[in-house]
């Protein structure tokens, strides 16, 4: 069973294609969630593949704190080479989710580009402060249930992420 | 799940019978059948994809708490034989690499510590680094975190944060061979700069209980508990460091896996020959993590210790056992009368060798070792030994098993009317997230009752005491 939007319920934010570092992301709506019994299935979508890896990263940080609440003012840049759509996915959620830990960040607005094999990407958010809800840490993006592919005119990429 | 896909072998042992040309070992599954039907049938599909690997020895078991994961599922065991070609999985022992608990017995009564319980609480919660975003005040530069990996709890003793009492009740004596410091990325050193000494999140807890019932009051004596006491159990594991090595591996092996001709019905299941040089790699990182870990509790047993003296100036905590539930270890079995040596993967699933085994601590050598089922925070955990004729590679449940899923729990739950409603009930619940605390909701797990008497009836390991929670600390 597919749930739209919402671990809590809020309208995360994506960024506009002008590409501005300022006032660059707005409210989005193209990432969901699908059931498992231990741990949570992300959806994102996009009428590019590109922007389906950017609202899974935002269906993926969306469990973690309400994503409106995060300022998207600081950037963090991160390239790999990957050729396979769905390694390239679980590659990039825990790329993401190493840096965030790392530098004690929490993303709510991705960027990703991709040329071949080389995808250069940017996340945006802030430092953790004391204000911002807590909700459940993602430990990684898993292989599991894991897909990345063209529906109709829509990009969708999914897979279960471990908490 | 359906159990008419099942063969019924004992009353508490059912195994999943070959489809027409369906290569695979055999499944087992332990469990009633009111637990086995309660869980989804994934649960099925991933296990058989486990007994389709190679090198595997007996069957691909699960235990009576098992519940789907990511390729294996969670409660779930399977061993394999390295000079037959058998494999090391990264999908098998999961990302929260020795993730386990900690269990310290007090010489605390209920009737002398309930008065302060509300302190204690604030207490802990201050002093325990818990849920997602928290750092610890411990910083570990790179040297260090690889003393760190190395050392295991040997490494916290020798910092100050416990003592030389504790080694001898954790697994491998604290610290686990084989550690490759050089096998773990710069980023999963990273990770873990700020994350020594703190909680993490989710399922993760600390938990102040009451003994409320003995069942083998031999064993318990053996355990140092009675009924009345109050104990501390530490949920958790290798926090960033162990989330990263998992991360990395899982695509190295499943891409070694593709390289080398073997099949993966899922490719979570990511894995490599142990003899091979990938499979060797990961076994080092892994080792790595399970020593951290192993700080990691070790660190927390210090500080819980600190904040109960502060509260019960009487008051000293012995670890009764540290046990690891996301593993794989090389290990010892007899197999049809030969000693043979096999890498027994436990996701979701604890040790639990029986009496006289050499790894045992003195102390409980003849009675066997302490397992610990953790169950819900508003209903309970049992302590349990491991039995004699244990036929699950010296294996059982780990926990009660979720019964829903988090989004279900979710929209069934509120964290706020949970922690009131907990509290009613003499269970006082600190956390940071009450998303967690409705997602942990009791009522999204399986009857740890049910779980535990299947265990016993299984032959896995007998019940010896129930623990009712009086405090809990959720990450």
């Amino acid at each position: 069973m597919e749930k739209q939007r919402g671990n809590f319920g809020e309208a995360a934010w994506v960024r506009l294609s002008n590409g501005s570092k300022d006032n660059s992301c707005v409210p989005g709506q193209t990432s969901s969630y699908f059931e498992h019994d231990a741990d949570i299935g992300i959806i994102g979508r996009g009428d590019t593949l590109e922007q389906a890896f950017e609202t899974a990263a935002q269906a993926v940080f969306g469990i973690v704190t309400p994503l409106d609440k995060v300022q998207p003012q600081t950037s963090v840049k991160i390239e790999f080479e990957e050729s396979d759509h769905e390694l390239a996915l679980v590659t990039w959620l825990n790329l993401l989710l190493g840096k965030a830990r790392e530098l004690g960040m929490v993303f709510s607005c991705f960027h990703v580009q991709r040329r071949e094999n080389l995808w250069s990407t940017e996340a945006f958010g802030e430092k953790w402060r004391e204000d911002l809800e807590r909700g459940v840490e993602v430990k990684g993006a898993t292989l599991t249930m894991l897909s990345v592919k063209k529906t109709g005119a829509m990009w969708e990429a999914r897979c279960i992420v471990d908490v | 799940m359906n159990l008419e896909r099942l063969r019924q072998l004992q009353p508490y042992l059912w195994t999943l019978p070959r489809t027409p040309g369906e290569e695979r070992a055999e499944v087992l599954l332990y469990g009633g059948a009111p637990l086995l039907v309660s869980m989804d049938d994934k649960v099925l599909e991933q296990i058989a994809n486990v007994a389709s690997l190679p090198g595997l020895v007996g069957a691909a078991m699960t235990m009576p708490d098992a519940h789907w994961g990511y390729g294996f599922p969670i409660g779930g065991v399977a061993a394999f034989d390295a000079e037959q070609g058998g494999v090391i999985s990264a999908g098998g022992v999961g990302f929260d690499i020795s993730c386990g608990i900690r269990c310290l017995r007090s010489n605390l009564d209920l009737e002398d510590a309930v008065e302060h319980f509300p302190e204690l609480g604030n207490a802990l919660f201050r002093a325990i680094p818990a849920g997602v975003g928290e750092e610890g005040e411990i910083k570990l530069n790179p040297e260090q975190l690889d003393q760190v990996m190395h050392g295991g709890a040997h490494w916290a003793v020798q910092q100050g944060y416990g003592t030389a009492a504790d080694l001898d009740y954790i697994e491998e004596h604290g610290r686990v061979a084989g550690a490759i410091p050089d096998n773990v990325s710069e980023l999963a050193k990273k990770r873990q700069r700020g994350e020594m000494g703190t909680l993490g999140s989710g399922n993760h807890y600390l938990e102040v209980q009451v003994v409320d019932r003995i069942f083998d009051p031999a064993a318990a004596l053996a355990f140092g508990l009675h009924e009345g006491q109050i104990l501390v159990s530490i949920h958790c594991g290798s926090r960033g460091l162990g989330h990263q090595i998992g991360t990395d591996y899982l695509v190295l092996l499943a891409k070694a896996a593709s390289r080398l001709g073997i099949h993966l019905p899922d490719r979570e299941l990511a894995c490599a020959p142990v003899k091979s040089p990938e499979g060797q790699r990961y076994i080092g990182a892994m080792n790595a993590a399970i020593n951290c870990a192993l700080a990691n509790r070790q660190i927390l047993t210090h500080l819980t210790r600190s904040v109960f003296t502060e509260i019960y100036p009487q008051a000293a905590l012995e670890t009764l056992f540290d046990v690891s539930h996301n593993t794989c270890k090389a290990e010892t079995h007899q197999i049809d009368g030969e000693s043979r040596l096999l890498y027994v993967h436990r996701k979701g699933a604890t040790r639990a060798f029986g009496p006289g085994h050499p790894m045992l601590p003195e102390r409980y050598r003849q009675v066997g070792q302490p397992v610990v089922i953790g169950g819900s925070m508003g209903t309970g955990s049992y302590i349990l030994v491991g039995a004699s004729e244990n036929p699950a590679f010296a294996s059982s449940s780990h926990g009660a098993g979720r019964a829903m899923s988090r989004h279900q729990a979710l929209a069934r739950w509120k964290g706020r009317a949970l922690v009131d409603e907990l509290a009613q009930q003499g269970i006082l619940i600190h956390t940071r997230s009450m998303r967690g605390v409705a997602e942990e909701a009791p009522g999204a797990y399986k009857d740890v009752d049910l779980v535990a008497e299947a265990t016993e009836e299984a032959g896995l390991a007998r019940r010896v005491a129930f623990l009712r929670p009086k405090v809990c600390i959720k990450g």
